[in-house]
């Protein structure tokens, strides 16, 4: 028997376009390292700790599945029992799972997303998923409406440039039940709210200071019917989710019967505690309080509601997702900074970690929320501040690197100047190099080059 | 000794307890035996040890004259009634008298070195001794019987004669000989308890009357007792109840047991008769300090023999440091005790409300050892969302035989213990949700009862089919089949114009009210409710939309709705062996005022949540909710009067959740097996199986 009647589907993605300078077919989305380990595996190892450990792990196209197997078989060999499935390119997340949704057996389904980063127990979103009976329980969080907080002098400009993305999110009074969903795009100009959902529950809360972190739980059943019957969904997120709120109280407005047809699965998937319970409750209805405040709703026919229930992430916990470039350098600032936890080092006395291999230079500093790799060098009278420096990277003397992320193999010459910018593998820059912002992927970088610091965004040199 | 012996004719062997040690402890139902005062003499002289001295409070001889006396006596006069009385004995009795409401009964026992006199007793005393030739006698209303004798002169030999006849027999008998002891009820008015001294004053002569000594060593007793033994305290009456269950049938009269065994010194004999001995030989006449714990143990050791026999292990005492330590070790959910709690209810379990749930939750996918059915019932009670005897019950039923039938025994295994032990430990991840309710706790016995009856060669799949249609079973006779017989038994105790008024939420009287508005009575409801729950509130909103009429109220104004109100209906989250109905907090009071307006009290609990316990008050078992929710508010605008006071050391909340409402208030109990008054409680504990 699965644990407690989950089964954990991991989306790892393949190569995002989001992410294209980042990620490419060498290099899956998931294996994008934060802190110098694939973003996955930060996932995997809060499922790991929550007892989790059959996973299936959906991954985009056939090489990057490999890529992904290989590592995953490497890394977590005797620790997880993981099913790799590839998945055609393009599906979307709702297509991956109806591609694997004959394999799932377990009465509830919990599924995260590969890119997300945090410490949020997973037991806690199914066990709300499993108090309030819900046929979809969804995690948010508190969305880095500034991005995540910097302490760096070049932080404020950072954080102006921001794309201003709004989810509207419609919760009941008691902040437990998800009564409307849209995100940015959807949201410019007015917000359409059903009628029939606000009668119902008398009270709505919008805000818009949260985020859907990606990480849902749903019933097994429901879920398997719309793959089944709507087969132009694409993804969760934007058709699931939205659409099982909507219907959330009848089966009316859909008008083709697919959700009577869900309940009637329901019903069928419900054993006799249901039966008994609403047995029960037609003979002493007040020994079962209707705790819902959709309580409108039971003078419905009960049977054709559902709930869609979302649990809140604390304050204090971290919660990211991987899903620009701009969230790659916080998070992987985040990381070894503010959510240092996360990303199981230990951290030396001057809050950094620096691998005993790693070679510094004389009159080198290393600050805090700094992480230096195995096999490093860095040269004289470097400075790194706030940054990540992969494996066997080669650093020269005078180089300042603020806020960066330095990947693998990378070789910078003498002078340059790095700041907010992420430097990919086996780059060269060559001298007096200085790049502010700045996304670097070519293998060869000779000129000197001195960006504005307002041109944000991707500099992809061949 | 054995002079007496004869004359007790032992009906019961078995040791009784009807309180704990200090002088609350030996309080019966305070309704019972409130002011009953009556003075027993006996005497025994100094060669003769009052057995009495040596003997703990709490051990109380079997009835000599069957339930015959003890049920009647309970409600009648308080006051000993003079027999051949005396002028003088009345005086005494005024003093008595004084003290008449208090309801705590203290026994002191004294011997004869002449210290610390108490003038407290002193003039009722002193006429003792004045009248010691004159043997009066009290009695109660039936002086015969229970008649406890102030034995004017002596002694053994009337002593013995008293137990059994009662009357004049003893008294005049032989005026030479001193007065050996007096004993007398004495009711305190400082003290908020009756005390009854004995006073065993082997010195004194007729002459000597004023002068009284009183060796008060009982009485002495209490007051250290009271620092150190909180927890002995309750563990005694735990143990008084424990025994109370082994002899209910008899608890009513206790008390009166408990007077003859004083004023007879007999000890009784087989199993009592040892326990008692041995504590006669050590602390004969001249008792100076009787070791409580001496006492305790010797009234621990046969108790012990029944515990294990059929009573459960006591409950859980949250004031043992040592304890609630192990218990967390072991505790699947991480549970924070609050800090400032009111001294008297230390022992409950008292956690900071809201810090379980997101911690459980957190944990959802760790704890191996639950079934998700019952840990989704865990996580029901603990948010409120299951609450109410019947549905917690069901709710925990339905996810055991969930369970069940996941459950396939490991190898090496036998079947039906292993499912014991499966099943007590997602019992006890139950109870560290929430206090499991008596209903429960009965429901759980059943099952357990029904697994180790299981025939050894059924096979598994077998076995499981049959708990599970036992536990459907179980749900369909015991509670739901129950519900509808209360109601149809219940239903006929409405008629038209009648103004009824309930409690809170009830599941039950919410049946009753439903179906009498089917079969068309007109009838108005009082729905009567308190905060922080407002359960009342459910029920109004029911019973409106059914097209009842509905009057709503809050329990401040209790006493003056219950002008109108023709019938009290009540629901009950137990009903105890003595009567006692442990239900909502709230409903005592409810039912008290009813009692004092003459309003019928009817309280309708099915019978599988009879609990053959005694209990006296609701201090011993009961469960604190959230004490939070009672500083909000709801609706009030200047409702932050108390915003940031919570975290005062000087501020101890008290939120319970219960409260023991005594039979006296309660007309009558609608079962499933009928209605009966509240006194036959007593037998009925033991008529209805549970299992």
């Amino acid at each position: 028997m699965t644990r407690m009647d989950f089964e954990v589907v991991v989306l790892a993605g393949g190569a995002s376009s989001n992410l294209s300078p980042l990620v490419s077919q060498e290099l899956p989305k998931a294996l994008l390292p934060v802190a110098n380990r694939p973003v996955l595996s930060y996932v995997l190892e809060l499922l790991e700790g929550s007892n989790l450990k059959d996973l299936i792990v959906v991954v985009e196209g056939e090489d990057a599945a490999q890529l992904v197997g290989g590592w995953i078989s490497g890394a977590y060999a005797d620790r997880l029992h993981v099913e790799v499935a590839a998945v055609p390119e393009g599906v979307g997340t709702a297509g991956a799972l109806r591609s694997i949704s004959s394999y799932l057996t377990a009465n509830d389904v919990l599924i995260v997303s590969g890119d997300l980063v945090t410490d949020v127990p997973p037991g806690a979103i199914a066990a709300t998923h499993r108090r309030h009976g819900a046929v979809v329980t969804t995690l948010l969080c508190s969305s880095p409406v500034s991005g995540p907080s910097d302490s760096g002098t070049s932080g404020g400009k950072e954080k102006a440039k921001k794309p201003v993305r709004h989810n509207i999110i419609g919760l009941d009074p008691t902040r437990q039940y998800l009564l409307h969903m849209a995100t940015g795009a959807e949201v410019e100009k007015d917000i359409r709210l059903q009628k029939r959902i606000l009668q119902a529950v008398g009270q709505m809360e919008i805000r818009a200071d949260l985020m859907d972190a990606h990480l849902y739980a749903f019933k097994r059943t429901v879920l398997q019917d719309i793959l089944d019957q709507k087969d132009k969904f694409q993804s969760i997120r934007q058709d699931i989710l939205p659409y099982l709120i909507r219907t959330q109280l009848s089966s009316e407005v859909s008008g083709n019967g697919l959700v009577s047809s869900e309940s009637g699965s329901n019903k069928s998937a419900v054993q006799d505690e249901l039966r008994w319970l609403s047995q029960h409750r037609e003979i002493a209805p007040s020994t079962f309080q209707d705790s819902q405040p959709l309580s409108l709703k039971s003078q419905r026919d009960d049977q054709r509601s559902h709930k869609c229930c979302v649990y809140i992430a604390n304050e204090s916990k971290y919660c990211a997702r991987l899903n620009s470039i701009q969230a790659f350098s916080d998070i992987n600032r985040d990381v070894i900074g503010e959510a240092s936890h996360l990303s199981g080092y230990s951290f030396s006395a001057q809050n950094n970690i620096i691998h005993p291999s790693a070679e510094l230079g004389s009159k080198t500093t290393v600050g805090p929320q700094c992480m230096l790799a195995e096999g490093s060098k860095l040269g004289d009278k470097c400075s790194v501040k706030r940054s990540v420096i992969g494996r066997h990277c080669r650093i020269g003397s005078n180089v300042k690197i603020v806020n960066s992320v330095v990947m693998n193999h990378v070789t910078i010459d003498d002078g340059c100047s790095i700041q907010g910018s992420v430097i990919c593998s086996n780059v060269q820059l060559q001298e007096r190099v200085v790049l502010k912002d700045c996304q670097v992927i070519c293998h060869f970088f000779s000129v000197l080059y001195n960006l504005p610091t307002s041109w944000y965004g991707r500099k992809k040199c061949l | 000794m054995d002079p007496r012996r004869p004359n007790r004719t032992v009906s019961d062997p078995k040791v009784r307890q009807v309180g704990f040690v200090t002088p609350a402890a030996t309080t019966p139902p305070p309704r019972s035996v409130s002011d009953a005062l009556v003075s027993s003499s006996s005497a025994a002289a100094a060669s003769s040890p009052p057995t009495g001295t040596s003997l703990s409070p709490v051990m109380i001889p079997p009835p000599r004259h069957g339930a015959s006396d003890g049920l009647p006596a309970r409600g009648t006069v308080p006051l000993a009634v003079p027999n051949s009385g005396s002028l003088l004995r009345r005086d005494n009795l005024q003093i008595l008298v004084g003290a008449h409401d208090h309801n705590e009964t203290e026994v002191v026992l004294g011997t004869p070195p002449m210290t610390s006199p108490s003038s407290r007793i002193h003039d009722g005393v002193s006429e003792f001794s004045d009248n010691a030739s004159m043997s009066p006698w009290y009695g109660r209303s039936d002086p015969d019987k229970l008649a406890s004798s102030l034995a004017g002169r002596n002694s053994e030999l009337m002593m013995s004669k008293s137990v059994g006849a009662g009357g004049g027999s003893g008294g005049g008998h032989t005026p030479k000989s001193p007065l050996t002891t007096a004993s007398v009820v004495k009711t305190l008015p400082g003290i908020s308890g009756t005390s009854i001294f004995i006073l065993n004053n082997l010195h004194l002569s007729e002459k000597q009357g004023g002068a009284l000594g009183i060796q008060n060593d009982l009485a002495e007793a209490p007051m250290p007792l009271k620092e150190k033994t909180t927890k002995a305290e309750r563990r005694a009456l735990q143990e008084a109840q424990r025994a109370a269950k082994a002899a209910a049938k008899e608890a009513g009269e206790a008390l009166i047991h408990f007077l003859e065994f004083y004023r007879g010194g007999v000890p009784a004999n087989t199993q009592q008769a040892k326990s008692v001995k041995p504590s006669q030989k050590k602390d004969a006449p001249q008792v100076t300090a009787p070791s409580v714990s001496s006492e305790k143990k010797i009234v621990d050791r046969p108790i012990e023999k029944d515990r294990k026999k059929d009573v459960p292990p006591p409950r859980m005492q949250f004031d043992d440091k040592h304890k609630v330590e192990k218990v967390k070790r072991r505790a699947m959910v991480n549970q924070f005790e609050a800090k400032n709690r009111v001294e008297l209810f230390r022992h409950l379990p008292q956690y900071i409300h809201g810090t379980q749930l997101p911690d459980l939750e957190a944990k959802f996918f760790q704890l191996d050892a639950v079934h998700p059915s019952v840990y989704k019932v865990g996580l029901h009670y603990l948010s409120g969302k299951i609450s109410g005897g019947n549905a917690r019950c069901i709710a925990m039923l339905l996810a055991f035989k969930e369970a069940i039938n996941d459950y396939s025994t490991p190898p090496e295994k036998a079947f039906g213990r292993d499912l014991t032990t499966k099943i007590s430990s997602y019992i006890s991840f139950l109870i560290e949700c929430r206090p499991l309710s008596i209903s429960m706790g009965n429901a759980i016995k059943f099952l357990k009862h029904r697994i180790a009856k299981l025939p050894l060669a059924m096979s598994e799949s077998d076995a499981k089919l049959s708990l599970q249609s036992d536990i459907d079973r179980f749900i369909n006779e015991k509670i739901e089949i129950a519900d509808k017989v209360i109601v149809r038994h219940a239903v006929a105790k409405i008629r038209d114009g009648d103004v009824l008024l309930t409690y809170g939420l009830s599941s039950v009287v919410e049946m009753i009210l439903v179906y009498a508005h089917e079969l068309g009575k007109d009838f108005r409801v009082v729905i009567v409710d308190s905060r922080p729950k407002l359960e009342g509130q459910v029920l109004l909103r029911r019973l409106i939309a059914k097209g009842l009429n509905c009057t709503y109220t809050h329990i401040n104004a209790i006493s003056y709705i219950m002008h109108e109100a023709k019938r009290v209906f009540l629901g009950a989250a137990s009903v105890l062996s003595n009567g006692t109905v442990y239900s909502r907090v709230g409903t005592a009071c409810v039912a008290m005022v009813a009692k004092a307006f003459n309003v019928p009290v009817l309280v309708c609990c099915e019978a599988y949540k009879f609990h053959e316990r005694v209990q006296l008050d609701s201090i011993c078992f009961n469960e604190l909710g959230d004490p939070d929710v009672i500083l909000k508010v709801p609706g009030h605008v200047a409702s932050n009067y108390l915003e940031g006071c919570v975290d005062n050391d000087n501020l101890q909340l008290l939120n319970l959740n219960y409260d023991a409402t005594p039979s006296d208030y309660v007309s009558m109990i609608i079962t499933d097996y009928g209605m009966v008054s509240c006194t036959l409680m007593l037998f009925y504990g033991y008529v209805f199986p549970y299992c």
